[in-house]
């Protein structure tokens, strides 16, 4: 048959190189996958929904411990569901470590942010206790970044980009209640404090919680379960990395 | 038929029994009487209470997140460790009630115990340092009781990190146990697994020295 024995001389030849291009191709295309976007790419952000599975975090609500009251676990991931919509229409890439109700460890929370290379990671929590939003950076102290970071001081080397977002998100979340009505304010905290799965992370990374807001008796007037009040703060959120992603855009 | 010197023999002992019986309880009288005279006699002596010491509480305000100084007067033992349970457990006191800045439900001895150990640092091969790491022992009850919530616990945590520097100045670092044993975080956010340093605190909660 000359026909196969064509065929055969031909493979015995192109084969080898063949296997050798589409081996590099496997190894190169995640490579290229994972360099930092440049301006012109989609900007990704990370969305950690906190607690899941088993750990329902705190209970939220007027009556907390009553069947009515919603597991933090569930606000948690419908804030990130409903950033990531406001995220994606505004041309941002957003990844959730969690996309339903499943546990996940901070090393895996980590891990996950840590694959994509993020321009900056929002861990989201939800609160009865205080009012407003608390914003928290990691306190680890500022390193200059290295080859290989220790696991659990990755963050160290973003602790300035990591407050530089927290003050974009601060000023943002100050300036969405300006319209005239001081009613609409919400009230806003920075600080900084221990986290093991921020700490881990590679990327520019805030924990923001959410707390009712109260009026000046301490009283609250807006739960942290309700639609209008998560609006503006998710809204808020959403105008506060555009304007991160303008400024890396420019730096 | 019982001979007669049995029957005297009764008569003799029963006798002796019932005149022994009437000393005995007249000795008995005797010495309940002097022990009540001796009583009466000396003079009450009032309680040792320990002097009133300035101390200082790093108190947390959730709606700021910042920790604030207040000087209160409160006796203290002499103890170390004794002294910073104390002072913990009136910080902590100070969190109860609706009103508090930084709210949270009483518990009582919310803090157990205090261990102070000396802190040696890789770089020092004498103990010559008087520097020390505070082991404290936080309540079950306390713990679970506690609002769940990153800012929450986190003050709390600073707060009890910063005023055990600001009275012990000698304490650099806290670590937490609950009911004895490591626990992983406070109510399911701050973090009891690292150990926090004094000085860190009061800066990271915006604290005025």
């Amino acid at each position: 048959m000359p026909g196969v024995r064509l065929w055969q001389s031909v493979w015995r030849r192109v084969g080898p190189v063949a296997c050798l291009a589409v081996c590099a191709g496997f190894w190169t295309c995640p490579k290229a996958a994972a360099q930092p976007p440049t301006a012109l790419q989609h900007t990704t952000i990370v969305l950690d929904a906190a607690h899941g599975g088993e750990d329902l975090g705190a209970a939220l609500g007027s009556v907390p411990g009553a069947e009515a009251a919603a597991p933090e676990k569930v606000v948690t991931l419908a804030l990130s569901q409903r950033l990531r919509a406001l995220l994606t229409a505004r041309g941002f890439a957003v990844v959730e470590t969690r996309q339903g109700d499943v546990a996940m460890d901070e090393d895996a929370r980590a891990t996950a942010s840590n694959r994509v290379r993020a321009e900056a990671c929002l861990v989201l929590h939800a609160t009865n206790a205080g009012s407003g939003v608390h914003l928290f950076v990691s306190s680890l102290a500022p390193m200059p970044t290295q080859l290989l970071m220790p696991w659990k001081t990755a963050q160290a080397a973003q602790v300035t980009n990591s407050l530089k977002l927290g003050n974009a998100i601060h000023a943002a979340l100050s300036a969405a209640g300006r319209d005239g009505d001081l009613a609409l304010t919400i009230p806003t905290t920075l600080g900084r404090t221990t986290l093991p799965g921020i700490d881990s992370m590679s990327c520019p990374a805030v924990a923001v919680e959410l707390a009712p807001l109260r009026d000046k008796d301490g009283k609250v007037t807006s739960e942290v379960t309700d639609a209008d009040y998560q609006t503006r703060v998710l809204n808020a959120l959403a105008a506060a990395l555009l304007e991160w992603r303008s400024e890396a855009g420019a730096a | 038929m019982t001979p007669r010197y049995q029957k005297i023999l009764f008569v003799v002992l029963f006798a002796a029994s019932v005149a022994m019986t009437a000393v005995l309880v007249r000795l008995r009288e005797r010495a309940h009487d002097r022990l009540l005279q001796t009583a009466m006699s000396e003079g009450t002596t009032a309680p040792t209470v320990a002097p009133l010491e300035q101390v200082t509480l790093m108190v947390a305000d959730d709606e700021t997140s910042t920790l604030a100084p207040e000087t209160i007067a409160l006796p203290l033992p002499d103890d170390p460790q004794a002294r910073a349970r104390a002072v913990l457990n009136r910080l902590l006191s100070q969190y109860y009630g609706a009103q508090s800045q930084h709210p949270l439900p009483p518990v009582v001895n919310p803090v157990e115990s205090v261990f102070l150990m000396p802190l040696r640092r890789a770089s020092e091969d004498s103990g010559k340092s008087t520097d020390r790491i505070a082991i404290v022992n936080l309540s079950t009850q306390f713990a679970a009781s506690h609002p769940s919530g990153l800012e929450t616990e986190t003050l709390t945590v600073l707060s009890i990190s910063a005023t055990l520097h600001a009275n012990l100045p000698q304490v650099m670092e806290v670590r937490f146990l609950v009911g004895g044993e490591q626990q992983a975080t406070l109510h399911g956010h701050a973090d009891l697994t690292q150990t926090y340093l004094t000085a860190a605190s009061a800066a990271a909660s915006g604290a005025q020295p």
